[in-house]
């Protein structure tokens, strides 16, 4: 049976143990005189019936489910013999998938050779093997489980305690698994930087200012000695970055205070979705419209005043992406004012000032901390984003400070390495990762300074 | 006195520099609020410019003379006879026919303008109406891409430089004749991906998104949900309660990509799952949703007052009773709100998708959470990359779907906001 209609059947199954358990709760309170006489109500006896056939049988559908596709390549590549036995994972996988699609019928058994025709037979054998095993295995915890359950309902038992103590069990796990959802960023990253620095040397990753990823597919091949130098990738992003946050911050700013000081409430209730819509358009749109409208316009115009401007210029790619960013920044900031007390407003205008001069001298220095904090957080929006450049910046690595260049960025080489044919041990595929560890860590950065310099900003007036 | 008359003097005379001042900075906010919405509406007309002709086909109908001879077919219900026989020359001199002096000798010119997939079309119908065979008919074939590109933008000199001028000038008569058309293109709505743009549908992509957003929401929403009460009525004040709470602040602002490591780190490479399929997809989104959907929960079950939990608990309820029969439907409007605007998100993303793989070639409509499968947003960007004029247009036709989509899930979402949250 397939995981998604094991799963129905398991709920079903649990709905069933539920309507039974009601059942012999209040068929056991009848010679008692009535439902009264149980210590809870005939609803929790169902449900504590439904939890104990529902959720061992859940998660062993859960760790059969994630783990069987794993366990049954082991047993493959094991079975195999020993000349065919791969060397390295990436042989393995090529190995695997081939097998796979004598399998499923792509590629004729008669194409390949006879012990990888056995490996496929034996694959598709293994899976309905597990397929079957895997139904047998949750149909009969769940039955015994809930069995058990339902045996052990008693008219004293207290099973709203008890159906409380699982759920709040449940919710705490739900809670906790954004720490599993961390430790499993920090793990899958860290694991393979890990085997990266193993290949590539810490020093050269971050301090050279040669990127160029192309490692020898042959020992005897030349000149393909990649060189991973992590410096042009991270200037590039700076620069596309800072462009993004050139157009964002003051458009971003000033569109909060006009909406916030000036604007009266039926201009904000119109301008301010509008506003949202901007942050609503998914960055592949942006990518479309960078790549396909805004580049092409910026090199037409350069071109036409004499000066020489790249197709994929880091100049569309920054723009367009501060564009982006401006309803983020502006509703950082509108929170921001918002929260400086009225009464600083009131007393400054007393004293005479204008409008413009309170928002300048008071309020701004007054939010001035908060403000840098909602910048901090677009930096770091701005360093991740990844498809605006995949689409409209550039592969090359140029060390330059010049937007009408092509430039890279970290996001679109993760992107470049990891789409497309891939071997899990090669320093190409690992520099993604080690890439990915960068980013994670200086977008963490900037988000913990970020949050702690808005925190501790809105302490102060609170 | 004089004192201070010369003082008011003194602001009386910057008075005018400074209600100048008090004009220019506001000149500015509106510049600033201008070019956000200046640019929201050249993007929107960039792309309904680029795309509206995506929703129409090019269409050629013309006389099709059925001859088995012609075909080597003399039964349509033989299998083999139909996979050897050819369809391409009874379209061709159907076409050479339509055509005012074209003859025997441009047959490659002609063939030009028909697509590839017509003779697909012709097999397909003789199959269905075995007993066409022999006969005349009037058929419709979809028009070759070029045709296609030269008669929608007929007037761009950019956009025709595939065809040469005899062509041209053919494709003009035909379309004074009628012969020639453009309409509706069902196509689009009907199809997968193709490597021919005229055939290339979005069908197969936005099955592909809501089996991802299937699997997504039927996981981050009751998770997301569950984690929210745990903390806002449940959690112990410790330190362990402070760490869930900054991992949930720090994963909502983690990059979208990231996400797509820890999918192909975790469930592809130590799981074994499948690469490119929605469960996957669904999973990587689920992930990256959840802060979202929590932080949005968190805030509507702080939104109940208090009044509510202390009059339940005073008629002897349980705190799960409390939380379960008394917050959570008072704050379940809140909570749906924040959902829907998470899950418009995650229909909208796209990088941590191009890791898992769903960027393969898919042609079928998938079938299941476990048949490979692309989403709208990873289609745009396949047909965004592609060199040909064709595909360009049908992205931004892509994009309209799309944003169609978003703006009326953000819709719904604002309306639920205005109509069911109470305010207290």
């Amino acid at each position: 049976m397939q995981p998604a209609n094991l799963l129905l059947l398991t709920l079903v199954l649990a709905v069933v143990a539920y309507g039974l358990g009601y059942a012999r709760s209040r068929s056991l309170a009848m010679p008692l005189g009535g439902i009264r006489h149980l210590k809870s109500l005939p609803f929790y006896y169902g449900a504590r019936a439904a939890l104990w056939s529902g959720i061992p049988a859940l998660i062993v559908l859960g760790c059969w489910a994630a783990f069987q596709g794993k366990v049954i390549q082991l047993i493959i590549i094991g079975g195999l013999p020993p000349e065919l036995i791969p060397e390295t994972e990436g042989q393995a996988s090529l190995l695997l998938s081939k097998i796979s699609n004598v399998a499923s019928g792509a590629l004729p058994a008669g194409f390949v050779e006879a012990p990888i025709a056995e490996a496929a037979e034996r694959l598709k054998a293994l899976r309905e093997q597990s397929r079957l095993l895997m139904s047998a295995l949750v149909v009969s915890v769940s039955v015994l489980a809930g069995f058990l359950g339902w045996l052990r309902i008693r008219p004293r038992l207290n099973a709203r305690s008890q159906v409380e103590s699982i759920l709040k069990w449940l919710f705490f796990a739900c809670a906790a698994l954004a720490i599993l959802t961390t430790v499993g960023i920090i793990f899958s990253v860290a694991f393979e930087t890990f085997r990266f620095f193993g290949k590539v040397p810490f020093t050269e990753f971050i301090f050279g200012s040669q990127w160029s990823p192309q490692t020898a597919l042959r020992a005897d091949q030349v000149a393909a000695e990649g060189a991973f130098g992590m410096i042009p990738l991270f200037t590039g992003t700076l620069l596309i970055s800072a462009i993004a946050m050139v157009v964002a911050v003051p458009v971003g700013l000033l569109s909060a205070i006009y909406l916030s000081e000036y604007a009266n409430k039926r201009v904000r209730g119109v301008v301010k979705p509008l506003l949202e819509m901007l942050a609503g358009i998914p960055t592949v749109v942006y990518g479309f419209f960078a790549a396909l409208t805004v580049a092409p316009f910026i090199s037409d115009l350069a071109a036409a005043i004499g000066i020489e401007a790249s197709s994929q210029s880091a100049l569309a790619a920054g723009g367009v992406m501060g564009i982006m960013i401006i309803p983020f920044v502006s509703s950082l900031s509108d929170d921001v004012i918002n929260a400086v007390p009225q009464t600083l407003r009131d007393g400054s205008l007393a004293l005479g000032a204008t409008q413009s001069e309170t928002m300048k001298k008071v309020i701004f220095p007054a939010a001035l901390p908060g403000i840098m904090g909602g910048v901090l957080l677009a930096v770091s929006r701005a360093i991740g984003e990844t498809m605006i450049v995949v689409m409209a910046a550039g592969l090359a690595a140029n060390l330059t400070a010049n937007p009408l260049e092509t430039v890279t960025t970290v996001t679109v080489q993760i992107v470049t390495l990891l789409t497309g044919d891939q071997e899990f041990d090669s320093a190409k595929t690992l520099a993604a990762f080690a890439l990915g560890a960068m980013l994670f860590l200086s977008t963490l950065l900037l988000n913990v300074i970020a949050l702690k310099i808005v925190r501790k900003y809105r302490e102060q007036y609170d | 006195m004089t004192d201070q008359r010369s003082q008011a003097e003194i602001v009386r005379q910057s008075l005018k520099r400074r209600y100048r001042k008090e004009r220019r900075f506001r000149a500015y906010g509106i510049l600033a609020i201008g070019i956000a919405l200046s640019a929201l509406v050249i993007l929107f007309t960039d792309i309904i410019g680029k795309g509206y002709t995506g929703f129409m086909k090019t269409t050629i109908t013309m006389e099709v003379n059925l001859d088995g001879d012609m075909m080597y077919l003399d039964d349509p219900t033989d299998s083999r006879q139909l996979k050897m026989a050819d369809f391409v020359e009874p379209l061709i001199q159907a076409l050479i026919k339509e055509i005012p002096g074209a003859t025997e000798e441009d047959r490659e010119e002609v063939r030009g303008l028909i697509n590839p997939y017509a003779s697909v079309t012709l097999r397909d119908a003789l199959k269905a109406n075995p007993d066409w065979l022999n006969t005349t008919r009037t058929m419709s074939f979809l028009s070759h891409t070029d045709v296609d590109v030269y008669v929608k933008h007929a007037g761009d000199a950019a956009y025709s430089i595939k065809l040469d001028d005899q062509q041209k000038a053919w494709v003009e008569t035909l379309l004074e004749r009628g012969a020639i058309e453009t309409s509706f293109n069902d196509t689009f709505f009907s199809g997968g991906d193709s490597r021919d743009p005229s055939k290339a549908g979005i069908l197969g992509a936005i099955v592909g998104s809501l089996l991802t957003m299937f699997v997504t929401l039927i996981l981050s929403f009751p998770i997301g949900i569950a984690a929210a009460i745990y903390l806002e009525e449940f959690a112990p004040q410790n330190k362990f309660t402070d760490f869930i709470e900054v991992n949930i602040n720090n994963l909502a602002a983690v990059p979208s990509i990231i996400f797509g490591l820890l999918g192909l780190a975790v469930f592809i490479n130590l799981f074994g799952m499948p690469r490119s399929v929605p469960v996957v997809g669904g999973l990587v989104l689920t992930l990256m949703t959840l802060p979202t959907i929590i932080i949005s929960s968190r805030a509507a079950i702080k939104s109940v007052p208090p009044s509510i939990r202390e009059a339940a608990e005073g008629v002897g309820a349980s705190k799960m009773q409390v939380v379960l029969h008394h917050v959570l439907p008072l704050a379940m409007p809140g909570m749906l709100t924040g959902s829907i605007i998470g899950m418009a998100q995650a229909l909208g993303e796209t990088a941590p998708l191009l890791l898992i793989g769903m960027v393969a070639f898919i042609v079928d409509v998938p079938g299941g959470f476990f048949d490979s499968a692309t989403v709208l947003p990873v289609q745009v960007f396949l047909w965004a990359g592609s060199p040909e004029l064709a595909f360009i247009e049908r992205a931004s036709a892509a994009i309209m779907v799309l944003l169609t989509f978003l703006i009326s899930m953000n819709a719904l979402a604002i309306w639920m906001r205005k109509r069911l949250e109470r305010r207290w």
